[in-house]
């Protein structure tokens, strides 16, 4: 088992171990944390492919800013697990049967697609992940959608105001 | 690494993100299991642009194929940080109106 296999599977348990997590916590705040360990494991996971622009990118990005904004509302709220609304045990159990039926149709799907079968992932080497590249692309071919993005961002800034304010 | 491993992860994550939007009742777990479904997708897409690139790296060690899957992550990352304003902002507004997070209390457009 080589290097690349053991931090694989690694993080993937690491990944899937905090994912849980954030579902059975009580308390947000810990939701949170576990999360930002999730995200931290995806970074990893980007690292391991080589793709070094969109693990910073994920970091900052997800862990950084997104994550704080999250608990910027949790603390402002001062929500706590007492605060957390109970739910009945069979609307629970009805989740998780749904949600492991649709794991269950989509494994079966990936057993049987032949277009996959034999097909490696590149790891640790190409450079199409470096920022050189990508910054070459996007600001080529790409770059009516990333001043759409721009515009997008101003609008939500616009309706982030206009719903947070106080009426 | 085959690619099957990859989808494997992901569907895991992307499962359990939607049994997490099922099952919890508090609206900002809910926007987080969202982003955990988000974030599968994304590395599922970077898995691909991998193995397209390793595809085609045979034929043409200088090719770019598979550079638009990155981007598109890039794209989703963006979105995502414009939807977590607005939607956060929308949770804020909630919660002043009905001093709670619950998202059973948001059944009044029902009628």
């Amino acid at each position: 088992m080589s290097t690349i296999q053991i931090l694989f599977f690694f993080l993937s348990t690491l990944a899937i171990f905090s994912s849980i997590m954030v579902l059975v916590s009580k308390n947000p705040v810990h939701s949170v944390l576990w999360l930002i360990a999730v995200f931290f494991a995806i970074s990893g996971h980007y690292i391991l492919l080589n793709a070094q622009f969109l693990a910073i990118v994920n970091l900052i990005v997800y862990a950084g800013a997104i994550m704080v904004l999250f608990l910027f509302v949790i603390m402002l709220m001062n929500l706590n697990a007492a605060t957390e609304p109970r739910k009945n045990w069979w609307m629970k159990l009805t989740g998780v049967v749904s949600g492991g039926c649709f794991l269950m149709v989509l494994v079966s799907l990936v057993r049987q697609a032949t277009e996959i079968t034999g097909k490696n992932v590149l790891m640790k080497t190409g450079d199409i992940g470096l920022i050189k590249n990508l910054g070459k692309a996007l600001f080529s071919d790409f770059v009516v959608p990333f001043e759409i993005s721009s515009v997008l961002f101003l609008s939500a800034m616009v309706g982030a105001v206009v719903i947070g304010k106080k009426d | 690494m085959p690619i099957q491993y990859y989808i494997y992860f992901c569907l895991t994550l992307f499962s359990i993100g939607i049994i997490g939007v099922l099952t919890r009742r508090n609206a900002i777990i809910v926007f987080m299991c969202v982003e955990l479904m988000l974030n599968a997708v994304n590395l599922l897409l970077v898995a691909f642009s991998k193995m397209h690139h390793g595809a085609a790296l045979a034929a043409n060690p200088h090719t770019a194929v598979g550079i638009e899957g990155q981007l598109f992550v890039f794209f989703i990352m963006v979105v995502a940080a414009a939807e977590v304003s607005v939607g956060l902002a929308i949770i804020v507004m909630m919660y002043r109106n009905t001093h709670s997070v619950d998202i059973n209390f948001l059944n009044r457009l029902k009628n």
